[in-house]
């Protein structure tokens, strides 16, 4: 009897026991983190072309290096990382480039060449999207304004959604617009001197281009100057871009994948440039006239594979065709070569080939009745060669101080235009 | 090979690549993604690209399909 009870006490000690745990509450549940500075990204980049055709000259060749440019571009990009108590990462990403060119056609505004032929640009971005590691999904949005010279303004607006599947594929759209305001910059034998506009209703202005190319608004009362210059006023005329884009990316196998992207590109308003000049086979200059719309498609493909251990071939590919009659190939190849895990060459090759839209015509070769008109070379026909070679250092520890990664790229680009331009490129991730 | 050819071959054969492998694709695991992860593998432009590809824009007719802009956003057409 006593050892059944002891039997008993036992088994219901031991009963207790594998119930003496206490409930593991999960402790270890997601906590939010707020936005912490993730990385700061700094790319820097020099272009210097030599051209004899540019569209401010109507395509004119006598004045031997009227397409000259130099661009010195800088570019600050700062990125914010945090988590949401439901575990979804956040991204804020904040940015600001600052552009420097000269551009020799840009004098010729002025009929003399005495215009201003440099200007600046700034265009600052603030981006923000939201993924969800879990359900392989993620959110973005984003703008952008853009300000120079010979327009007052461009806005652009961005939202784009991307989805994984279980296959190792992603699928992305994105939605994209921009609004730009061009300011009506005329070259100067255009501009007519001592006309009168009529602006107001109650006042009349008049618009003088000076000797630096700027215009100048005077303002006209009954046919009489009644006061000083006014602050100047440049007619602008609106341009909106509307791009929708599609994308897709596989992973084939362990050394290759793909992708395949597309958009539907509409654009609206103004489509030309106002100091773009075009001589008629007359021998007189008009400016260039384009139609107010424009659908653009362009189909892209890439696809990346790692040869053997230390080289890698980037493969990519373009068909593009639009409203206006023109249709381009693009294709381009690099191959990154690792020298060690964390440095690699990498040699690149481009080849593109475009067939001109249906309203170009060289200098001299328009005539009166054709409706549109233009002779800017970027509309012509023509091919083009690029190549060059870039350096990335992206040693695990950083290089020094802080410095993450560095990348520098320096390339050589030739038209069949005569236009030739070389170009470097440095890139820089410095790790909060 | 005249131009037009070489590129009707070029677009024909990625075509065919692309058409045959993404169908074709084998189930790749997280632990065997260290060559797909590799950083020069990215199926994007490199980042010192960016000014690279505006230049492109400016000079050339046709722009789009490469995370780049497809038109406006600048002075130019």
């Amino acid at each position: 009897m006593r050892k059944i009870c002891l039997t008993v006490v036992g088994m219901y000690l031991m009963l207790l026991h594998a119930f003496s745990q206490v409930a593991n509450t999960d402790s270890s549940g997601y906590k939010s983190k707020k936005l912490k500075l993730d990385e700061v990204n700094l790319v820097s980049s020099y272009y210097d072309q030599t051209a004899d055709k540019s569209a401010v000259m109507g395509g004119r060749t006598d004045y031997k290096g009227n397409g000259d440019v130099t661009d010195l571009a800088n570019g600050l990009d700062i990125k914010f990382i945090g988590w949401d108590p439901k575990g979804r990462k956040n991204s804020l990403s904040a940015g600001l480039g600052i552009d420097y060119h000269t551009a020799a056609s840009q004098a010729y505004v002025d009929s003399n060449g005495h215009a201003r032929n440099n200007g600046t640009r700034i265009y600052p971005t603030l981006d923000w999207s939201i993924e969800n590691g879990k359900k392989g999904t993620e959110f973005g949005l984003g703008a952008y304004y853009s300000a120079e010279h010979n327009y007052y303004h461009s806005i652009g607006l961005n939202t784009s959604l991307s989805k994984k599947n279980h296959h190792n594929g992603e699928f992305s759209v994105k939605l994209n617009g921009y609004f730009d305001r061009i300011k009506m910059i005329l070259p100067s034998e255009f501009i007519p001197v001592d006309s009168v506009k009529n602006v107001l209703a109650t006042a009349t202005v008049i618009y003088v281009t000076t000797a630096s190319g700027r215009t100048q608004a005077l303002t006209y009362a009954n046919g009489q100057p009644v006061g000083g210059n006014s602050k100047p006023v440049i007619p602008s005329r609106a341009r909106d871009t509307y791009t929708a884009s599609f994308s897709f990316a596989q992973v084939i196998n362990q050394r290759m994948q793909g992708s395949i992207a597309m958009d539907l590109v509409y654009q609206s308003g103004y489509l030309g440039l106002p100091f773009h000049r075009v001589y008629l086979n007359t021998g007189k200059d008009t400016i260039e006239n384009l139609p107010s719309q424009r659908f653009k498609l362009p189909i892209g493909l890439r696809l990346n594979y790692f040869l053997g251990d230390n080289i890698i071939l980037r493969m990519y590919y373009r068909f593009y065709v639009d409203n206006w009659g023109m249709v381009s190939h693009t294709a381009s190849i690099e191959v990154p070569v690792k020298i060690t895990p964390f440095i690699s060459i990498s040699p690149f090759y481009r080849y593109y080939v475009q067939k001109a839209v249906n309203y170009f015509a060289p200098y001299e070769k328009h005539t009166t009745s054709d409706q549109y008109y233009t002779s800017n070379y970027a509309l012509g026909s023509f091919s083009s060669q690029s190549f060059g070679a870039g350096i990335r250092i992206a040693p695990p520890k950083g290089i020094i101080a802080g410095l993450n990664m560095l990348e520098i790229r320096y390339g050589h680009y030739t038209q069949t235009t005569d236009l030739a331009a070389c170009y470097g490129a440095g890139f820089w991730t410095i790790n909060a | 090979m005249t131009k037009s050819r070489f590129f009707t071959v070029s677009l024909a054969t990625l075509t065919a690549l692309s058409a045959f492998l993404f169908p074709s694709c084998s189930p790749v695991k997280e632990y065997q993604k260290s060559r797909i992860n590799d950083s020069e593998m990215i199926l994007a432009n490199r980042k010192v690209e960016k000014t690279e590809l505006n230049a492109q824009t400016y000079r050339e007719g046709s722009s789009g399909a490469n995370g780049g802009k497809t038109g406006g956003g600048c002075g130019c057409n």
